[in-house]
């Protein structure tokens, strides 16, 4: 089963290379960009059986723990369509 | 202003007690607005008012020859002559690292740059001392990790050099790491700046990144106001760009060096409040400002959040009138935003508007210099009779001098920090003459002959032991290191990191070791031209050990007297420098053997240090010897072998020591005011005369060999004889190989 997560800096957490992106975009004339702030995307091919309880809390464990540093950094896990939520 | 109704929990919860409070309704003569309120609690913090150190740190010597600044200001400065000044500070960064390592630590090295070019300095090095708990905890290293893939990252991307410091573990320091950052920064002597706002009438002028809600105080965002706040408006950890600061670093300097800045000050600790406060009470001065104007990141934050903002990469300046458009060309050119936020009066108030209402009127010498003044309790804490009453010199032997030997070299205070240092530019710039790894590191300054000559110091056993004897080892060992190098040790700085303040054993050690930092810093003349306090370093109880870690600046005369710890010439004679008396008090041995801190550790004794110092450093200028190196962690064996080791793989050590004492006291014992050097046989003469002069001891122990292998005769008997690569191979490699022990164990942990 496939699941995605996205990784993002909490707001109000400073951005540099989101605002360089900006910046960037600024400068090449996109004046409509307002605000840019980047995160991580991640797509995780998982074995196991997602609509068991554990493995989900496994998923939630390895994100919160691994693949984000919950002091700067929010996530959201996208599972797929024949999970609930 | 709209009046406040502040209740007993709000103010606890601002870190403020009820006197404190019924002080600032003094001041003001009515209750403080909540911006008021907020405004006081970080002016008053113990980071930024020193309330409970002032009383002690007025005891440190500030005075010399050399000081052109000392505490007070943003760094201190020093005439280092041809017309030049040294500017530099140690600051902690403790618990922002604890929290977030990598920010925390990347934010404590951007700020501590700030202070040092804020004074028109431009930063030329800066060094680390870091204090870890073991880290076969994974809390402890993912801390290491952290802050030194902090310093590393901060420090490699706005280009300035981290080039050396020293790195110390411990279980006091678990779950308690201290970050001390000390920059040096170099002027003209007649283009020093100050964070003064005089001239009524004058601009502020506020530069850099805008203002988001970083770092603003946890305890202070759960009070009244804010509860019914979303999570997203939630405090934050501050996070730098190393790459704006760079900008804003040669931006102000440029605006400095037209001379366009009346007065200039970053914001650091307690941001726009502390920077315009502090600027006015010095220039005996008001500042009135109007926050619409303030370059903000987000929408909506309120005058409380913006005073009280830490967002990193932001200065105040103030200009003259007709020098404003300059300055905000200057700023517009270097891509930094820029805006005038209001003027210097003549009233002494620091008047905050937003939206054209009066926010915050508060009188600013009061807020900045008029914080409470404690005078703590103070006892001298129990577990000192106990630890000192172990009888150290009684322990075992070791069974295995080889085994010994290898697990010393191996162990986490003396094995090579390679794996550290390696992650820091250390040579961006091209002025690193001596970097990591040596006894003091040492900068060029082109186009001059002289060079500088930098080390941190801090035994925090010997403080543990005896706070105040703890204190004089530090400077005594920090100047040491200067004059092994081929320096002149000439001024210091200190970061002085405790407990909590609360306990009056904390308190008793902090007073001990101001009074060891003095007579130590009065005896070998090095005045301390400023520092940081760092205080509440404990958790669940457990406090750090006393540690005042001193950042010593010396100079070296002529590039030829720069001297090596490494040993250069096979069959050259090694000799040990200093007193006889040593023990296995508080040593490394001690420790790593028989896991204890415990014992009386030989005190230094500042007049043999000094004239020590004057001999070391009249044979190093002359050309007398090839080596010097301190020896001090680790005793006499440990520091040859150092000597050795930094020479691998070319030469090799043969110690011949006689001696009544126990080989392990002996060759493991520590002890102060000594050094190992090395000389060519026809100086030998010369040396031990000269020694004789000046009634210091200095003998013979041994030879520089080829053979590539160490070897010890103790009162005639062969108790080692081992390959030096052997001994290199772990130690060289041993703090990675902690750390893959150290990984792999958690994931096996995580398995089961």
């Amino acid at each position: 089963m496939m699941l995605r997560v996205f990784v993002t800096l909490k707001p109000s957490v400073l951005d540099p290379q989101g605002m360089t992106i900006q910046k960037t975009l600024a400068g090449l004339g996109y004046s409509q960009v307002e605000e840019v702030r980047q995160g991580k995307y991640f797509e995780i091919r998982w074995a196991g059986d997602l609509s068991a309880r554990e493995e989900r809390d496994k998923v939630e464990t390895i994100v919160a723990r691994v693949l984000s540093n919950p002091v700067i950094e929010g996530y959201r896990i996208e599972w797929p369509q024949e999970i609930p939520a | 202003m709209i009046p406040t109704d502040i209740s007993p929990e709000t103010i606890s919860q601002h870190g403020l007690t009820p006197e404190e409070y019924q002080r600032i309704c003094e001041i003001l003569g009515r209750q403080p607005t909540f911006t008021e309120l907020g405004i006081f609690s970080v002016m008053w913090s113990e980071h930024c008012s020193y309330k409970s150190s002032k009383i002690h740190l007025r005891r440190l010597p500030h005075q010399g020859p050399c000081v052109v600044q000392g505490p007070g200001e943003n760094a201190g400065v020093v005439d280092i002559g041809d017309g030049l000044v040294a500017v530099f500070k140690i600051e902690s960064h403790n618990h922002p690292s604890f929290i977030e390592p990598y920010q925390g630590a990347a934010t404590g090295v951007g700020g501590i740059i700030r202070d040092i070019f804020t004074m028109g300095a431009r930063p030329i090095a800066l060094m680390d001392a870091l204090h870890f708990g073991f880290i076969d905890d994974p809390k402890n290293r993912m801390i290491l990790e952290g802050v030194v893939a902090g310093v590393g990252g901060y420090g490699n991307c706005i280009g300035i050099p981290t080039v050396g410091g020293q790195t110390v573990f411990s279980r006091h320091y678990a779950n308690n790491p201290l970050v001390n950052v000390f920059c040096l920064g170099i002027a003209r002597r007649d283009q020093i700046f100050y964070g003064r706002a005089t001239g009524v009438g004058n601009p502020v002028i506020y530069v850099g990144a805008r203002t988001g809600r970083d770092g603003i105080h946890g305890a202070t965002m759960a009070s009244e106001e804010f509860d019914e706040r979303s999570e997203e408006k939630r405090p934050t950890v501050q996070v730098g760009d190393p790459f704006l600061e760079k900008l804003l670093l040669e931006a102000c300097l440029e605006a400095m060096h037209s001379g366009l800045v009346v007065g200039i000050q970053d914001m650091g600790a307690a941001g726009l409040t502390c920077s315009t406060c502090e600027m006015g009470s010095r220039a005996g001065t008001g500042v009135e400002i109007e926050l619409d104007r303030v370059p903000q990141r987000e929408a909506g934050m309120t005058a409380y959040e913006i005073m009280l903002s830490e967002s990193q990469e932001r200065m105040l300046l103030v200009t003259r009138e007709e020098n404003e458009p300059k300055v905000l060309e200057i700023f517009t050119r270097w891509g930094l935003d820029a805006a005038t936020i209001g003027r210097v009066t003549g009233d002494g108030m620091l008047r905050v508007l937003q939206s054209g209402t009066i926010v915050a009127e508060v009188p600013n010498r009061p807020l900045a210099d008029g914080a409470p003044v404690y005078n703590r309790p103070m006892k001298r804490p129990a577990y000192l009779d106990e630890a000192r009453a172990f009888g150290a010199d009684l322990v075992a032997p070791p069974r295995d001098w080889e085994q010994a030997v290898i697990r010393m070299m191996s162990s986490p205070n003396l094995c090579r920090k390679r794996w550290i240092w390696e992650q820091y530019d250390h040579m961006v710039r091209t002025n690193t003459l001596v970097g990591p790894g040596a006894d003091a590191s040492i900068l060029r300054l082109k186009g001059k002959e002289r060079r500088l000559a930098i080390s941190t110091d801090c035994n925090p056993r010997y403080c543990y032991l005896d706070p105040a004897a703890g204190a004089r080892a530090a400077v005594a060992e920090a100047c040491r290191n200067i004059v092994c190098s081929g320096g002149t040790p000439l001024a210091a700085t200190n970061c002085l990191n405790f407990a909590s303040p609360e306990n009056p054993e904390t308190m008793w050690q902090f007073s001990q070791t101001v009074d060891g930092i003095r007579e130590a810093c009065q005896a070998l003349g090095t005045p301390i031209t400023g520092g940081n306090v760092s205080f509440y370093n404990e958790t669940n109880g457990i406090g750090v050990y006393p540690t005042p870690v001193i950042g010593m600046v010396g100079i070296v005369e002529r590039e030829s007297h720069i001297t090596p710890a490494a040993f250069r010439e096979a069959g050259d004679v090694v000799l040990l420098l200093g007193p006889e008396e040593v023990s296995l008090a508080g040593s490394e041995y001690l420790e790593v053997f028989h896991n204890r801190v415990e014992g009386v550790p030989v005190p230094v004794r500042l007049e043999l240090e000094k004239r020590i110092e004057s001999f070391l450093g009249n044979a190093v200028r002359e050309g007398w010897v090839r080596s010097a190196h301190d020896c001090s962690e680790g005793g006499l064996l440990v520091t040859a072998l150092e000597s050795a080791l930094l020479a691998y793989p070319r030469l090799g050590i043969e110690l011949r020591i006689s001696s009544p004492l126990m080989p392990h006291q002996a060759l493991f014992g520590e002890g102060p005011s000594r050094v190992v050097l090395s000389a060519p046989e026809q100086n030998l003469q010369k040396l031990l005369d000269r020694a004789r002069e000046m009634g210091v001891l200095l003998r013979p122990c041994g030879r520089v060999t080829s053979l590539k292998e160490v070897r010890v005769v103790y009162n005639d008997a062969d108790i080692l004889s081992v390959q030096v690569a052997a001994i290199f191979e772990t130690w060289d490699r041993a703090l990675e190989s902690w750390l893959q022990a150290a990984r792999m164990n958690e994931t096996t942990d995580e398995h089961r």
